[in-house]
């Protein structure tokens, strides 16, 4: 059990407000196109992003070009972490189900470019949960 | 090696300004397991020649902050706080559910021992690997929320700063206190997020008098390897499963006890426990959800049951107010207990105290008991400062900031029930004791006695824990699964359920120890519940209890309930007295209730044999 070194980190940054934070699978890829070590690729398959662990250097910079700054270096092993949709097959969605929380589920879509609308901060998405849960008095919570 | 624990804890000397890395040999890991009982064991190792001398606010007393092996194995996460409690004098183990304990067995440690005192406000970060004393003026006198917001923005931008380019940082787990443990409040809680509390015991005044705000845990590692991870992996399924089940309780929370538990039992406090029964239809669950919550399941890390809703007051005299939903306890202690039927009134009282870091069940408990007084014009309009009427929340609310700051009245009050009714006597020449509801010091949680479908009649008397609801007495065995929960350190709400054959199941898979249920109701609980009752008996500075004369229910809880299909009822002396030898029979106490030197000896505990000889001779 290591929630630092999963795929998907749950922030929360005031309490109640939690903001799931993992790759919202951008269709321009501008992690991929930042990476100066060709340590990430894109898979053919699901359309992830795939980080070779060999060829990572932790510099940073997918991070950096990351409009949600959704990579991060795994705590012990060093190296950017990314979901890569396990292949097609996610592994968060079948413990989701088999725990009968369904709250995360499989589905199939065309590629779109609003998913890099996804791609942000947790920051923001706090502030914007945050208000739209406690209105006015977000401004004193946040 | 036992498996479950991260196998070091942080000793923090606070007068030194010194952190070290302490462990504590297998065999102590093995019999006191964690939480509650390990507590149990470091006081009674590091103060037990001595405890009748130790002041709880003093400089000498310990503030731990333990986890156990289950901790996050078992759904559900959660720390237990003790130290010797500035409330009944002895040991309580009080637990609060939040991430803080995830956080520090991420960060490598299982737990932590607080001694000494600070000569001005710090905070502890406890980090991978380390931890330090910080600065913490600048969060001293925040309130509750302000403390949360503070600290997160804090300590992600000091982490950010140590490892630039790692990427963003998730909050820390945060155990924090406000104004009342910061005033020495003797109900103060420990608090987590907005309103998760460990209330019982009074040791948010014990982190205030060592100037201590918070402990704060950020790691970065996986929890502690277990022994047997397939079956772990099975039986989280297993308990998950049952919780989903408990549709009531993820529904509703325990909130659904503030109609139920006054209409159908009879035992929940109205007005001071003046009655334990009412009807009021528009205080219940139904109103409570659908005109206040706006997050109706809520859970903290792991746990399938969801209970906690949160509530906001969007309109009229009390908006704004935005905290946990009351759970049953302070929908009682700060609604019908004040006399207070209004929802959105009894949610800003919650917000009030959890934002003060007043305990709502110790606090409430409080400020009725100063109603009462009032009522019957003990206390004058003079004494409290302003008029103090049932169902006024606004005086209320105010009442308990004059007690957080030690303002007039509240300087007495500050004191917790039992203290401010020996203070009120002497003042006014009146006994007013007959008003104070508590059992050795702790104010009693919101289930009585009186009606026979709540609680038993001497589970409060005989309980090492005195007024707390979490951990009465009935049969010497059975109860040992609370001491048990609140030692491996899982929530008890998430254990009844699933039944404990299954969480010793647990237990062994966690550990790869052979522990058994029998063996632990027998022999490890009876252990730790003897040395919590030493140091109960021994008590002191301020207070030594008599077990002949303490062992006993509030007065008030031989008063015939006023009120309610059980109008007429009592506790009755006899039933209680005769509950309480069988008690001190299957436990091992004398007819006085002190722990008899055999029984000591035969589980090796001759040290509290030989100090409770001080108590024998009394």
């Amino acid at each position: 059990m290591w929630p630092e070194a999963s795929r998907i980190r749950v922030f929360m940054l005031v309490p109640g407000v939690e903001i799931p934070h993992l790759c919202a699978q951008c269709d321009d890829y501008p992690c991929v196109k930042a990476c100066p070590a060709d340590a990430l690729s894109v898979d053919e398959k699901t359309g992830a992003v795939l980080v070779s662990r060999e060829k990572c250097t932790a510099c940073g910079s997918c991070i950096d070009a990351c409009p949600g700054k959704v990579p991060f270096l795994h705590p012990r092993d060093n190296y950017a972490v990314i979901c890569d949709l396990c292949g097609g097959d996610p592994e968060c969605v079948k413990e989701c189900m088999a725990a009968r929380f369904d709250a995360i589920r499989l589905v199939q879509e065309s590629v779109s470019v609003s998913r890099r609308l996804f791609a942000r901060p947790p920051e923001e998405f706090t502030e914007d949960v945050a208000t739209n849960m406690y209105g006015e008095y977000a401004e004193e919570l946040v | 090696m036992v498996k479950g624990y991260a196998g070091r804890f942080l000793d923090v000397d606070l007068s030194r300004g010194a952190v070290k890395d302490v462990t504590f040999p297998e065999s102590v890991l093995v019999n006191y397991v964690g939480g509650r009982g390990l507590a149990a064991k470091i006081l009674w190792d590091r103060l037990g020649e001595r405890w009748r001398d130790v002041d709880p606010l003093g400089p000498e007393n310990l503030l731990l902050a333990l986890t156990g092996p289950l901790t996050n194995w078992y759904p559900g996460t959660r720390v237990s706080v003790s130290g010797k409690s500035p409330q009944s004098n002895g040991i309580i183990g009080s637990t609060a559910s939040g991430e803080f304990s995830s956080e520090l067995r991420a960060a490598g440690y299982d737990g932590l021992v607080v001694s000494g005192e600070s000569d001005s406000p710090v905070y502890v970060l406890v980090t991978d690997d380390r931890g330090e004393i910080r600065d913490a003026k600048h969060l001293w006198g925040k309130k509750g929320k302000e403390t949360v917001r503070l600290i997160n923005k804090e300590v992600r931008a000091e982490l950010a700063g140590r490892q630039p380019g790692r990427g963003l940082w998730r909050e820390p787990g945060i155990l924090y206190i406000g104004p009342a443990g910061e005033s020495k409040v003797r109900v103060a809680a420990v608090m987590q997020k907005w309103s998760h509390a460990a209330g019982y015991g009074g040791y948010g005044a014990v982190m205030g008098s060592k100037n201590l705000k918070a402990l704060v845990a950020k790691g970065t590692g996986p929890q502690p390897a277990v022994a047997d991870i397939d079956e772990v992996r099975r039986l989280w399924a297993e308990v998950t499963q049952v919780m989903f089940s408990n549709d009531r309780l993820r529904r509703w929370g325990t909130g659904y006890g503030g109609y139920e538990v006054g209409a159908r039992s009879s035992s929940e406090p109205v007005r001071n426990w003046q009655e334990e029964w009412h009807d009021e239809r528009g205080f219940g669950g139904s109103k409570f959800d659908f005109r206040y919550w706006i997050k109706r399941y809520w859970s903290d890390f792991g746990c399938p049951s969801a209970c906690m809703k949160i509530a906001m007051v969007k309109t009229g005299p009390f908006k704004g107010a935005i905290g946990d939903n009351p759970d049953y306890e302070l929908e009682a202690y700060e609604g019908p207990n004040l006399g207070i039927y209004d929802p959105g009134g009894c949610i800003y009282m919650s917000v009030v105290c959890d934002e003060l870091g007043l305990s709502g069940i110790n606090g409430g408990n409080l400020l009725a008991f100063a109603a009462e007084l009032y009522q019957r014009g003990i206390l004058t309009r003079e004494d409290v400062g302003m008029d103090l009427k049932w169902g006024d929340a606004k005086a209320f609310a105010e009442l308990a900031e004059k007690i957080c700051r030690r303002e007039g009245i509240g300087e007495v009050l500050a004191e917790g029930t039992y203290r401010a009714a020996k203070k009120i006597s002497e003042m006014k020449g009146v006994d007013v004791m007959k008003y104070a509801v508590h059992v050795k010091g702790v104010e009693v949680g919101a289930h009585g006695t009186r009606s026979g479908l709540d609680v038993k009649p001497a589970s409060y008397a005989c309980a090492v824990q005195g007024g707390d609801h979490t951990s009465t007495v009935y049969d010497a065995y059975d109860e040992m699964t609370m001491v048990f929960a609140d030692s491996a350190v899982i929530c008890s709400m998430n254990a009844w359920r699933p039944g404990y054959d299954l969480v010793f199941r647990y237990y062994r898979a966690v550990t790869g120890l052979g522990t058994t249920r029998d063996e632990w109701c027998k022999v490890l609980g009876h252990r730790i519940t003897h040395i919590q009752r030493a140091a109960l008996l021994l008590g002191g500075p301020d207070i030594v209890w008599d077990p002949v004369k303490d062992d006993d229910n509030p007065p008030r809880f031989y008063e015939p309930l006023p009120s309610g299909p059980f109008t007429g009822k009592e506790t009755g002396r006899a039933t209680v007295e005769e509950l309480k030898k069988q008690y001190y029979n299957a436990i091992g106490w004398d007819e006085r209730g002190i722990p008899k030197p055999e029984v000591l000896k035969a589980l090796g505990l001759d040290d509290v044999d030989r100090a409770l000889e001080i108590v024998r001779q009394s």
